[in-house]
């Protein structure tokens, strides 16, 4: 038997387990302001972050892995964030997309939540007013690279 | 059409001696007048029906904060008139202005305008000014449990509170028991069996 006959990869499962987490981010349809013009760009022709594995914009939370908060998020839209990413299933990642999102950028006023850490958990803060789509791409892969360094089973 | 010839109709349709009514002269060139506040509903009525003035649009009502001067507020009704077939000859625009104490209550306009429903609620959201016989005085842009009028002036804009997150769905234990034998005597329809 030559070695081009062999069809085994040996690996661990959890090496297995981090490369589809990684390959396959799903980010939910959820945009805020004028990020998520940006946002779509990334997602579009041009910039296609299918190349990243990252190019299904899913309708549900419940289909989704990862958040990106793409605009400023005001306190009466907090709640509905929350509720937003308490129905995405686990494993889910946050994206904090932007000056606004990230520590209320040139809204400091009452009613714009001075950063969207105080409500969910984040991952990544890019910066930028708006983000670049290669700032979000270069965003969505240090998340990958997080996840590569997340232990399931330890 | 100039302010002082609306005053003349109005003044000849209302009453009023001398004239409750006061013409500005605005910088822009828009017809703009003074109504006191309690004359408000008749006004109104007027400006919409008379067949010469036939302001048939409320377009915004918008406020403004004069705080510390009193009377502290000054409401801007813009009305319009398109001056299509059946609505006014020349299409024209008019300003109203309102001085509001601070106590005051305005009397409302939606029975008059029906846009005018939304622009009070804002109004009310934003400033505090209360309005009469509202048919449904609710916050309509801030969440229903704030605390404070934030456009006006002493209001303190850079506040710091705590983000609220989530609120609990709120189901009376009747609301539940109603909702259950609602869902029971409606007519089944699909495939399965019958509840």
């Amino acid at each position: 038997m030559s070695d081009n006959d062999l069809s085994i990869l040996t690996t661990t499962v959890e090496k297995v387990v981090q490369w589809a987490r990684r390959s396959s981010v799903w980010p939910v349809t959820f945009g805020l302001a004028c990020c998520a013009i940006e946002m779509m760009a990334m997602s579009a022709g041009r910039y296609d972050i299918a190349r990243f594995g990252a190019e299904v914009f899913r309708g549900s939370p419940r289909q989704s892995d990862l958040m990106i908060v793409a605009g400023r998020l005001s306190r009466k839209m907090a709640p509905v964030l929350r509720r937003i990413y308490d129905q995405m299933p686990e494993p889910k990642y946050v994206i904090s997309m932007g000056a606004c999102a990230s520590v209320g950028g040139v809204f400091d006023n009452y009613a714009i939540v001075q950063g969207v850490d105080q409500v969910v958990p984040v991952d990544v803060f890019v910066p930028g007013c708006p983000p670049r789509p290669e700032a979000l791409i270069y965003g969505i892969v240090q998340l990958q690279r997080k996840i590569d360094k997340q232990r399931s089973f330890v | 059409m100039q302010s002082s010839a609306i005053i003349e109709i109005l003044t000849q349709r209302l009453g009023g001696e001398p004239s409750p009514f006061e013409a500005v002269d605005a910088r822009d060139g828009m017809p703009t007048i003074y109504v006191p506040i309690d004359r408000l509903p008749e006004v109104g009525v007027v400006l919409r029906d008379d067949p010469a003035l036939r302001f048939v649009f409320l377009a915004d009502i918008v406020a403004v904060d004069y705080y510390p001067r009193e009377p502290r507020f000054e409401l801007i009704y813009i009305l319009s008139c398109p001056g299509v077939s059946g609505y006014g000859d020349t299409p024209k625009r008019l300003r109203l202005k309102v001085r509001v104490p601070e106590a005051a209550i305005v009397p409302t306009l939606s029975s008059v305008w029906a846009s005018a429903n939304w622009a009070e609620r804002e109004v009310y959201d934003l400033y505090g000014i209360g309005f009469d016989a509202h048919p449904d005085p609710r916050r309509i842009l801030m969440p229903e449990d704030w605390e404070g009028f934030p456009m006006r002036k002493d209001y303190p804009v850079q506040i710091r509170q705590a983000v609220k997150t989530y609120e609990p769905l709120q189901v009376s234990e009747e609301e539940f028991v109603a909702n259950v034998e609602a869902a029971r005597q409606t007519p089944h329809r699909g495939k399965g069996p019958a509840r």
